[in-house]
């Protein structure tokens, strides 16, 4: 029996009956780490020793009658975007190649109250920019069904080691797609939390008003469980939505019987891939057999979506990555005799190119004499955005589109010009926008054996139709294959 | 909207407190007028009397009490320094 | 004339540091002067993935400072970044107020004597203090350090920054303004407000202009005005200095300059011309903050009498000269002294001579505040009603007093333990003049014969034997009587 490929409902159940330990779980995941991490890259760093000595210590909290949470003993794989006390987080960057973290992040913290396995931390692109993983200092993350193809990013890490068996669940980040994405190329669940619903405090920014910490998972109910833990109010984190949280396990029903879909034609893009439209279709034809009603609707002003994004991230990120200045922590440039000059040599080889060219965006969208025209003006279609997604949602329950317009592409298809890769993003962005809930399910494989991702979006808090939706979906569609790796 | 230049580049890079060769800049130019000219679409929508979202959620008045937290002990603190003295983080002549 | 060719344009930007117990975005003890990077955190280290949460007390205070200003406050405030790159910066970018300050449209009237000046105040925000630099070499100055090193127990200190309209016409009014701008804060207990220190800081925008245009002539600002006298000096300097370059037909450069009070003279800093541009956008770690009415009420009545309001009540309701209401007024400490001792005894004016007499020159020579001494406001209420019933003179309250003042007793046990009770039994008092006249046979003849002067030696006398206790208008009375 593969541990590693069950799911943390299962092992938790094994673990109540004493059938497994978290040892032979953890050590089952780092046996497949071992084998198969040297083609895919998932990790930056694994931590196999104190991993172990955790897991004897679950072991004995568990024969001592200690309660087994849902994630007692489990391994769940941590971007490396996420502070760890005392474990190097690198944000796969040059620049914080030996940061230490001085504080755990509060999801973390969370994690490690229902005691956790940390396998270690994984790899994902630089400051959570990009769209393939390809971007990392510590070389690209290969996609387990197809190792010439990317996972898609920025958490290519957490969805490929899910996807590999290397981890039981995992923990990433979503600014413009970068849970759902991956997920959707790895044939995963990802998902993004409604904006304030997981603390911020601890993940390292990329853009502070879009960025939001989520989970991967094989299945609804091992993401319900995760969400529990990490959602939820945290007096650290301004930006945390102070009410108290469901149980999202609750909202794993698979009645959709009058639940109304939205299909948005703005996200059903010109040169999407004709499988992957077949595919989403295939599945809202499910829903509908299932008792949903489906409508195509066109949210106007999405067409903008993606040039708002790119305007206000990079303008945030420029911000959030001034601290980056080899002063306090992380590398720095030994030549450099004065302070300019040692300011500059630090970020220009700390930093790698798309970080660089994000940094450049930003900085000129909010310099002097620019800042109208382009961070107010970005702010204020962002408003419209919003504006038009209130007016969907008091129509219908959820929105449904493809993730990503395409399955996995090739490494280095989409490298040489900038914007191809930002077209990637091109279904998830809305949301980070506007702050809704979105997920990204399995809803099938292309011809070429890849797999395909469909996203359902909800209203603002509305994680139990995003999660109801999602459950009785993954049920109808029974997507179980796993990549041949 | 307007082509930057690379004079705009060099100018951009110095408050952003980056460094790039002339051949990098010659790279970059082309490659961040693409992104701008893309992203300047946004220039053509009717935004009269709408107002910004720098806030996604309506939460307002968040604050804490003036009680005071452990510190973080000094070795802690400078832990990561790069350039250590005199417990300080140290740094070259500020020019 | 020379003289009144050119108007003087003088605002004053003033940085405040908050006695708050904590910092502004995170709940790090405040310090100063202790070991360094003793009381950092990873927020104010800007360490990354941390995030700022706002000190509600710093708030409270801001809007205490705001009110006391006349301000009128913003009912939504929000929090902008403004960036720039310097080692003191934790994050390189400061958590400050750009488009929505706290509050807006303010003012604070300003003593002259001659005349009083309506100093404008165009905003009062909330941001962050930096870390200390210190510059490692022999002199301590940047210039000539080869490296320096960065002290982060003063970063996400709160700061608070009040600037105003440009309407101070002499190096005098600054001093004035910053003068009664440190005493109102004091006053509201919202800092230490010390220049030494650097929780008070001062820089001037200054420049000049033909007496009688409107417009504003090209202005710099000078830092490094460390105290009163050298705000005073370094503006009278640079008007001078700007009066010489437009006198002879130049012009003035906008720019920085810092005041080295060695030579008494504004230097231009080596930093380039370009203006910073500080691309400020609302930061989006922090929520709007609203400033509800009843809020705002609330901590409007908290603040105290004003020094201004107080001097003028203390003029009209106890009829203080505006000097003694001044003095009276100038602390709230000593405010709040003198109305306790009020409390319990009438005669204002001799509360006010004993506070400035006796208590001021013990306190000063001693080191210590006038309202923070061992006499207790209702102990020198009591010896106050001891020299009006005659109990003792006062001579002998001196005494009293610095015994008081030394011990903290009260006057009552001091007189008795030190036997100091003023004698005015007449019955005792006639002995006592009787022994000296006979005595002294000389002056008291030489008085007889008209030299009335002699009597004094007599009356010095009987002081003498009753070691100063005999009460000296009696003493005359039966002395006078029995010389007949």
């Amino acid at each position: 029996m593969e541990l590693n490929y069950l799911t943390a409902h299962e092992l938790r159940k094994k673990l109540g009956s004493r059938e497994v330990s978290s040892t032979d779980i953890t050590q089952s995941v780092f046996d497949r780490i071992k084998r198969k991490d040297k083609d895919i890259n998932s990790y930056i760093r694994t931590e196999e020793e104190s991993a172990l000595e955790s897991a004897g210590k679950a072991d004995c909290h568990i024969a001592e009658g200690g309660s087994i949470e849902d994630f007692t003993g489990i391994p769940v794989g941590i971007k490396d975007n996420i502070c760890t006390r005392g474990i190097t987080t690198t944000c796969a960057s040059r620049i914080l190649e030996s940061y230490v973290p001085i504080y755990d992040a509060t999801v973390i913290k969370r994690l490690k109250k229902n005691n956790f396995i940390l396998p270690g931390k994984l790899n994902m692109d630089e400051f959570a920019m990009g769209s393939s993983n390809e971007n990392s200092h510590f070389g690209p993350v290969k996609n387990p069904w197809d190792k010439s193809r990317v996972p898609g990013g920025s958490s290519g890490g957490p969805a490929a080691s899910v996807a590999a068996g290397e981890a039981i669940c995992s923990l990433g980040s979503d600014t413009g797609g970068s849970i759902r994405q991956p997920a959707a190329l790895c044939g995963v669940i990802g998902f993004k939390p409604t904006y304030g619903m997981v603390s911020r405090y601890g993940l390292i920014a990329f853009a502070s008003s879009l960025d939001q910490i989520g989970p991967f998972s094989r299945d609804m109910e091992d993401c319900a469980a995760l969400l529990n833990v990490v959602c939820g109010h945290d007096p650290c984190d301004s930006t945390s939505i102070d009410a108290g949280i469901p149980d999202y396990k609750s909202f794993l029903t698979d009645d959709i019987k009058g639940l109304k879909i939205g299909v948005p034609r703005e996200l059903m893009v010109e040169g999407i891939d004709p499988e992957v439209k077949s595919s989403v279709e295939a599945a809202l034809k499910m829903a509908e057999d299932m008792g949903a009603s489906v409508e195509e609707i066109s949210i106007p002003n999405l067409e903008y979506a993606l040039n708002v994004y790119y305007i206000i991230a990079p303008s945030e990120a420029s911000s959030n990555l001034s601290r980056f200045d080899g002063v306090r922590y992380g590398f720095r440039d030994r030549s450099a005799k004065t302070l300019r000059k040692m300011y500059r040599l630090t970020r220009a080889q700390g930093f790698g190119e798309e970080v660089k060219r994000r940094i450049m965006i930003g900085t000129y969208c909010l310099s002097a004499g620019y800042y109208d025209a382009y961070y107010e003006k970005a702010l204020k279609v962002r408003t419209l955005i919003i504006d038009d997604f209130n007016k969907a949602f008091s129509k219908y329950d959820v929105l449904i589109s493809p993730t990503s317009p395409t399955t996995a592409f090739k490494l280095g298809e989409r490298t040489e010009d900038p914007l191809t890769m930002y077209l990637s993003d091109i279904c998830t962005i809305p949301a980070n926008l506007a702050g809704l809930p979105a997920v990204s399910i399995p809803s099938g494989l292309s011809s070429e054996g890849l797999p395909i991702g469909l996203q359902i979006i909800g209203n603002t808090l509305r994680e139990d139709n995003v999660i109801k939706t999602a459950y009785s979906l993954e049920k109808a569609i029974g997507f179980e294959t796993r990549p041949k790796i | 909207m307007k082509r930057i230049r690379s004079s705009d580049v060099r100018h951009v890079a110095k408050l952003a407190e980056l460094d790039f060769s002339d051949e990098e800049v010659e790279k970059i130019t082309p490659q961040l007028n693409r992104i701008l000219d893309h992203v300047a679409r946004i220039s053509t929508v009717d935004t009269e009397g709408i107002a910004s979202t720098s806030h996604v959620m309506d939460i307002n008045n968040v604050s804490r009490e003036d009680e005071i937290r452990e510190p973080v002990p000094q070795e802690e603190a400078l832990k990561n320094a790069p350039e250590e003295a005199e417990d300080g983080f140290s740094v070259p002549k500020i020019d | 004339m020379a003289e009144n060719k050119y108007e003087s344009v003088i605002g004053l930007e003033t940085h405040l540091e908050l006695s708050t117990r904590t910092k502004m975005f995170c709940g790090c003890m405040l310090s100063f002067g202790e070991e360094k990077n003793k009381y950092t955190c990873e927020v104010c280290l800007g360490h990354p993935g941390s995030l700022p949460v706002l000190n509600k007390k710093a708030v409270e205070y801001a809007a205490k400072i705001a009110l006391a200003l006349n301000c009128k406050i913003n009912d939504r405030t929000v929090f902008h970044r403004k960036n720039y790159f310097y080692p003191d910066m934790p994050k390189n970018y400061q958590i400050s107020q750009y488009d929505l300050p706290l509050g807006i449209g303010g003012h604070l009237d300003i003593d002259m004597g001659r005349y009083t000046r309506r100093v404008g105040i165009t905003r009062v925000h909330m941001e962050e203090d930096t870390g200390k630099l210190i510059h490692l070499g022999t002199t301590g100055r940047i210039s000539e350090s080869e490296s320096s090193i960065v002290d982060f127990n003063r970063a996400g200190t709160p700061l608070i920054e009040i600037v105003t309209e440009p309407d101070i016409r002499t190096p005098e009014e600054a001093r004035v303004y910053v003068e009664a701008l440190r005493n109102l804060l004091l006053y509201l207990d919202v800092s230490n407000c010390s220049m030494e220190e650097g929780s008070l800081r001062c820089d001037a925008n200054v420049s000049l202009r033909l007496a009688g245009e409107s417009t504003l002539g090209t202005k710099t600002e000078i830092k490094n005005l460390n105290s009163f006298k050298f705000l005073q000096k370094g503006l009278e300097y640079e008007i001078k200095r700007q009066k010489k370059l437009l006198d002879s037909g130049r012009s003035v450069i906008q720019q920085t300059r810092h005041y080295d009070n060695n030579s008494g003279t504004t230097k231009a800093l080596r930093s380039k011309e370009e203006a910073h541009d500080y691309r400020y956008f609302p930061e989006p770690d922090l929520v709007p903050i609203l400033m509800d009415a009843a809020v705002v009420e609330n901590i409007g009545k908290s603040i105290p009498e004003l020094p201004a309001a107080k001097s003028k009540r203390y003029q009209k309701d106890l009829g203080l000269t505006p000097y003694d209401a001044g003095f009276m007024a100038g602390g709230r400490g000593i405010a709040s002294y003198f109305d306790k001792c009020l409390e319990c005894h009438d005669d204002a004016k001799a509360v006010v001579n004993w506070i400035m007499g006796d208590l001021s020159a013990l306190a000063n020579k001693n080191r210590v505040p006038v309202d923070g001494s061992k006499v207790t406001p209702e102990n020198l209420c009591k010896m106050l009603k001891m020299i009006d019933s005659g109990r003792i003179s006062s001579k002998i309250a001196k005494t009293v007093f610095e015994e008081m003042f030394n011990t903290g007793s009260d006057p009552e046990s001091i007189i008795k333990t030190k036997g100091l009770e003023q004698i005015s039994d007449s019955g005792e008092l006639e002995s006592i003049v009787e022994q000296v006249i006979a005595g002294n046979p000389g002056p008291a003849g030489q008085y007889r014969e008209g030299k009335k002067k002699a009597i004094g030696f007599l009356i010095g006398q009987v002081m003498a034997k009753t070691r100063g206790k005999a009460n000296p208008r009696l003493v005359n009375e039966i002395m006078t009587k029995k010389l007949g």
